[in-house]
């Protein structure tokens, strides 16, 4: 236990302080600071359009901020992200992972064992050789994970990963994202499904309408929140 | 009419009686547009590619310039590679005037262009689906673009007969820079100015038709084999 917290404090925190973001004229995230750290599991929740998957993107670094600072408290740590819908090269399962491992240097005798290895953590060994985009919604995003697991990221974002799926797809990939999480990955992860943010959270970020409402452990959010949008959301009444 | 005026009678003996004259005229055709058509190819879908994916002041001028040189006239081209490769010009002295590598090299000006104009169009889209995720992966605008023109690979062999298609229609600057010599630079489309000049207007359009099922059967192939990996591939 010890020295998996230590691992996890070995990843840099990333501080948000002041940002903001505007796109041609529109406030889209007003002012916000919020931190990471650890490797916790963040659940960043709130109604479609608050701004969960741009504060996402902000943290990735695939958007800079219009104002504010955006900076990792020491080195920046190896990153990956799922998205919402996985895009997969147009090659085999295998080769969309072999090709993540060119792209990092690994070298080329490594590669395949290295991307069948992640297939088969991850239930896909079958398909390697099938095209990734003949592949079922769960296959894809199940593939899009094995290709995060195989950049060993110490931080991986996830935008509302399983948002198009069947339950059966949606528990294979929070078993993924829980083994990310047990090889000490910091999880920063948007839903908007409260069962999916009560099985998985051990944080949550509310926002609302552009801004954090609240970061609170997940004990105190689901049982006291603090502002009354959160409290509505709770219970399913926010309309927006 | 006689069966000798029938250009499709004409076009099936001369393609039945195996004629020497005929066959190095065809080869020679499709060796000046394939080779310009690779080499434009090999310089085009990067040039393409990186247009795309490089953000330049001018770069909206530049594309502008490229859409417009698709439509530049053939006899223009062929005028500017003439007036290079000319003994008096400024590469007169590697003495390519008159010769298919100067054919080569005027079809290259007109086929370029038109790949890496379409290029453009077809990396760009693509790049939009591709972005966020090349780049949360790591790649270097440099990076993506092999990764970019692979994955457009179909669209962009649609690109290429499209280019193909140009070069073994043109006729204007391949006469002009290849001069229409016997058995050294005559191709089909220049045979065919002659032929109609000369008012052997059966073979002329035999020779037309024999070029069209050329290009047909080259797009065919490309067609089948693109369907069957497209097939394989999703």
């Amino acid at each position: 236990m010890n020295a998996e917290t230590t691992m996890c404090n070995d990843i840099a925190p990333l501080h948000f302080d002041q940002v903001r973001f505007e796109h041609r004229g529109h406030r889209l995230l007003m002012p916000t600071s919020v931190s990471f750290s650890g490797c916790r599991r963040t659940l960043i929740m709130g109604p479609n359009g608050a701004g969960k998957s741009l504060l996402m993107r902000l943290a990735h670094g695939l958007l800079r901020p219009s104002g504010g600072r955006i900076h990792w408290q020491g080195t920046p740590p190896v990153q990956a992200m799922v998205f919402q819908r996985p895009v997969l090269l147009r090659r085999s399962a295998l080769d969309n992972l072999t090709y993540v491992l060119a792209v990092h240097r690994v070298p080329r005798a490594l590669r395949k064992a290295r991307a069948l290895d992640a297939l088969e953590r991850f239930g896909l060994a079958a398909l390697a050789k099938r095209p990734a985009r003949v592949l079922s919604g769960g296959e894809q995003q199940r593939l899009a994970l094995a290709r995060a697991w195989l950049l060993n990221p110490s931080v991986l974002f996830l935008d509302e990963p399983t948002s198009a799926l069947d339950p059966a797809a949606i528990k294979a990939v929070e078993d993924a994202v829980n083994a990310f999480h047990q090889q000490g990955t910091r999880i920063i992860m948007a839903t908007h499904d409260l069962h999916q943010a009560r099985r998985l959270a051990d944080d949550v970020l509310f926002m609302y309408s552009g801004q954090v409402l609240e970061h609170s452990p997940a004990e105190h959010f689901f049982k006291a929140p603090q502002s009354p949008e959160a409290d509505a959301f709770i219970r399913g009444e926010l309309v927006w | 009419m006689a069966a000798s005026d029938n250009p499709f009678y004409t076009a099936l003996t001369m393609i039945m009686s195996m004629d020497q004259r005929l066959f190095d005229i065809v080869t020679l055709s499709l060796q000046v547009s394939l080779i310009a058509v690779l080499v434009a190819s090999l310089l085009a879908l990067p040039l393409g590619a990186a247009l795309a994916l490089w953000r330049f002041p001018g770069r909206n001028i530049v594309i502008v310039m490229l859409n417009a040189l698709m439509g530049l006239p053939p006899v223009v081209a062929g005028l500017c590679v003439y007036l290079l490769l000319s003994r008096a010009g400024p590469l007169g002295h590697w003495g390519l005037l008159f010769t298919p590598s100067a054919m080569v090299v005027a079809q290259v000006i007109l086929v370029l262009p038109i790949i890496a104009a379409l290029t453009r169009q077809q990396v760009e889209s693509l790049h939009q689906e591709y972005a966020e995720q090349l780049h949360s992966l790591g790649l270097s605008p440099l990076r993506m673009i092999p990764t970019l023109l692979w994955d457009a690979r179909f669209g962009l062999l649609t690109v290429v007969l499209a280019g193909f298609g140009r070069a073994s229609a043109e006729v204007g600057a391949v006469m002009i820079v290849g001069g229409n010599i016997d058995g050294v630079t005559r191709v089909m489309t220049t045979s065919i100015v002659l032929e109609t000049s000369k008012g052997n207007l059966p073979l002329a359009l035999g020779l037309g038709i024999i070029l069209l099922s050329l290009v047909t059967l080259i797009n065919a192939l490309a067609h089948v084999v693109s369907e069957m990996a497209k097939r394989r591939l999703g």
